[in-house]
């Protein structure tokens, strides 16, 4: 009779894995993170004081309250290091996701117009150098890119250049990294909803007298919109916090917020700025998710 | 009658030069497919068809899937080029013309609206892109969305429409560039059986209010003896017959457009005398049957009588007076099914075949239908009996 009979046991089980999965590894532990941020530095194991602990009862529970503090945040603003290392990882973050999109997009796009049995092979392409450990494939990188690298080797035995190129430890090389690395994440949702796409929509419009130029701007590219967010979500996201690549490629001269919150972790082991950091970066990765989510809404109520 | 006759002749051998048409029309057809093959790999989808549609036209290509109908349709939309041949609109090989340059519009089977796009932008996608100034896109819009009835929903998205709308939303799309060939590939079929009905009588409305040449493909023999003009038949990419809907039906032209076509009964048998109008045919299974001469006369022994099931009478007992110039054979009911305007009765022939015999139920009250088992006899004049070659 009632609605709810109609799910069974294992189903009903189904609907609230996901809530349980996101509580005990993503909300229980963001919640210690938060904590640490609100906490002072210490020298001591864990470097940070302890805010309460369970064995002295509720009065050390408000004493604990009383002892948040907000001075890491404070800090964060005080210093242009972060600031910087911030709108660093976000510039880079936006121009990696852009240049994914314009190489991510032409791939995927002939990748869902290939014959169905090449399709297969064309994905495994993409896929099979996650095969191999991506620190390698950046260590792989930097060898191409140092001094005596094969790049250079090339460009020489071309003719191209006079003397060895500098290309390790610059931007380029770090775009290099990113969008080689991140390239996969680009393709693959845009390839699912290219590959879904109606051809007989592209037909129609070449019918009502669209020029290849106009059908792919006035059909194919907005039909593919939610891939192209689901991309640029799916590489925007984890670029911001991308560590290791502009470590290993990049130059020392400006941080990207994943470095600081290294330097801070384990160079000068102040957890609870660190624990900030990761607090504020979150605030910043949402953003953009709200974003996404706001427009799909309101993409959904338009056609109500 | 020579333009009725499908000219298909294998493309292996050279082309012949067209027959002179010895009734030319008074105006040239504004479509003309000239010895068309499309192959798909080692598939001949398409194997040389010739076939010539006037403007005014509402003309069917049927047949069953496979058929290379649809394939046919793409290469006048611009989605296919032919292999071989040539295909003429008003005059001019548009072979080569892609589909985007070519004053042909379709409508898709799935109607293949844009779902980002609102009903208004849908209609207006073609006039927009043939530069048309916006106050005229506007009237033309306002005048299709009342041509198909779709007013009040020009705002709506596809996905907010019912099945019937969107198709009429994909007509109106593809009728404002006023093409002068208006291509619908099987329009109707995924409308269910009552929409299905009204909708054809309404397209049909459509097209002879607009003036317009409508070609479209369908599988469903029905829908294109009620919409078309003319019928082309296709089968493993060839024409087997062209002609008006009742002569399709009455004077097949093949064996396999006889039982493509319709329900039909078939005896095998060979030729035993030539009259001048009539033709005694041994058949096996029926005993001797006499059939009329066609127009264009059989030469073959070997031969095929063919009768339309409701061509058959069926009594107790063989017609008083003079039988001899009517065909009786006598059997048994083996099978009946009511399906209310008429009765179907399977006769089980002393001869062995199975005759299908549809009796029309005209009164309400008629008592008169035959029992399982019982012995019946079924006449049929020689003028309802059709003689195809094997």
């Amino acid at each position: 009779m009632s609605a709810r009979r109609i799910f069974s046991r294992p189903a009903r089980f189904a609907a609230i894995a996901p809530y349980v999965w996101m509580v005990l590894f993503f909300l229980v532990p963001f919640a210690f993170v938060l904590k640490i941020s609100l906490s002072q530095t210490a020298i001591a194991q864990p470097p940070y004081t302890p805010l309460f602990s369970l064995a002295e009862g509720w009065s050390s529970l408000s004493d604990a309250f009383a002892a948040l503090s907000l001075d890491n945040f404070r800090l964060l603003l005080s210093d242009d290091l972060y600031l910087a290392s911030y709108l660093r990882s976000v510039v880079v973050a936006l121009t990696s996701t852009a240049i994914l999109l314009l190489i991510g997009y032409p791939i995927a796009y002939g990748m869902a117009r290939l014959p169905r049995r090449w399709q297969g092979i064309a994905m495994m392409l993409v896929i099979v150098p996650f095969w191999t450990s991506f620190l390698i494939r950046i260590y792989a990188w930097v060898n191409i890119l140092q001094h005596d690298g094969l790049l250079n080797q090339i460009l020489l035995a071309l003719h191209l250049v006079s003397k060895p190129v500098v290309w390790l430890s610059t931007d380029s090389a770090m775009y290099v990294g990113i969008v080689y690395s991140y390239l996969p994440f680009m393709i693959l949702p845009l390839f699912a909803t290219l590959t879904k796409l109606e051809p007989a929509l592209e037909e129609a419009a070449a019918d009502l007298g669209a020029t290849p130029r106009e059908i792919f701007w006035l059909v194919t590219f907005p039909l593919s919109l939610p891939g192209v967010g689901a991309g640029a979500l799916l590489c925007f996201i984890p670029i911001v916090g991308e560590f290791v690549i502009p470590d290993l490629l990049a130059g020392s001269k400006s941080l990207m917020i994943g470095q600081t919150l290294w330097l801070e972790f384990f160079t000068n082991k102040d957890w609870p700025v660190a624990s900030s950091i990761a607090v504020v970066l979150l605030a910043v990765l949402l953003l953009p998710l709200l974003l996404y989510d706001r427009l799909q809404r309101r993409q959904l109520e338009e056609s109500r | 009658m020579a333009d009725d006759i499908a000219t298909s002749e294998p493309a292996a051998e050279a082309a012949p030069p067209p027959a002179p048409d010895p009734r030319p029309d008074p105006q040239p057809p504004i479509l003309r497919i000239e010895n068309v093959v499309k192959s798909f790999g080692s598939f001949r989808a398409v194997d040389g068809v010739s076939l010539d549609i006037r403007a005014g036209e509402f003309f069917a290509l049927l047949g069953p899937s496979g058929c290379g109908k649809t394939t046919l349709l793409r290469m006048l939309a611009g989605f296919e080029s032919p292999d071989e041949g040539r295909i003429l609109l008003s005059g001019e090989d548009i072979g080569d013309v892609l589909p985007h340059q070519r004053p042909v519009n379709m409508m898709f089977q799935n109607y293949a609206l844009f779902p980002h796009l609102n009903v208004r932008d849908n209609i207006a996608f073609g006039l927009r892109r043939a530069g048309m100034p916006r106050a005229e896109i506007a009237t033309r819009v306002a005048e299709m969305v009342a041509l198909v009835r779709l007013e009040g929903l020009e705002k709506r998205k596809p996905d907010q429409l019912s099945g019937g709308q969107r198709q009429r939303v994909a007509l109106a799309r593809s009728l404002a560039r006023r093409p002068q060939v208006l291509l619908l590939d099987e329009p109707m079929a995924a409308l269910d059986k009552k929409l299905r009905e009204s909708t054809q009588f309404e397209l049909m409305e459509l097209q002879r209010r607009l003036g317009m040449t409508f070609i479209i493909v369908t599988h469903d023999q029905e829908e294109a003896m009620t919409v078309a003009t003319r019928i082309g038949v296709m089968n493993a990419g060839r024409l087997e017959q062209v002609a008006a809907p009742r002569r399709l039906y009455e004077e097949p032209a093949s064996r396999w457009v006889a039982e493509f076509v319709g329900d039909i009964n078939l005896f095998e048998g060979e030729v035993t005398a030539r009259e001048p109008l009539r033709l005694r045919v041994a058949t096996s299974t029926a005993g001797e049957l006499v059939a009329a001469q066609p127009v264009v006369p059989i030469t073959e022994t070997r031969v095929s009588v063919a009768i339309r099931p409701e061509k058959i009478r069926l009594a107790l007992r063989r017609p008083a007076g003079d039988a001899t110039g009517i065909n009786c054979v006598e059997g048994a009911v083996s099978d009946a099914s009511y399906l209310g305007g008429k009765t179907v009765y399977k006769i089980k022939l002393d001869g062995g075949a199975v005759l299908h015999a549809a009796q029309a139920n005209t009164a309400r009250l008629d008592a008169d239908g035959y029992g399982l088992n019982q012995r019946v006899v079924a006449w049929f004049t020689p003028d309802d009996c059709v003689v195809l070659e094997r």
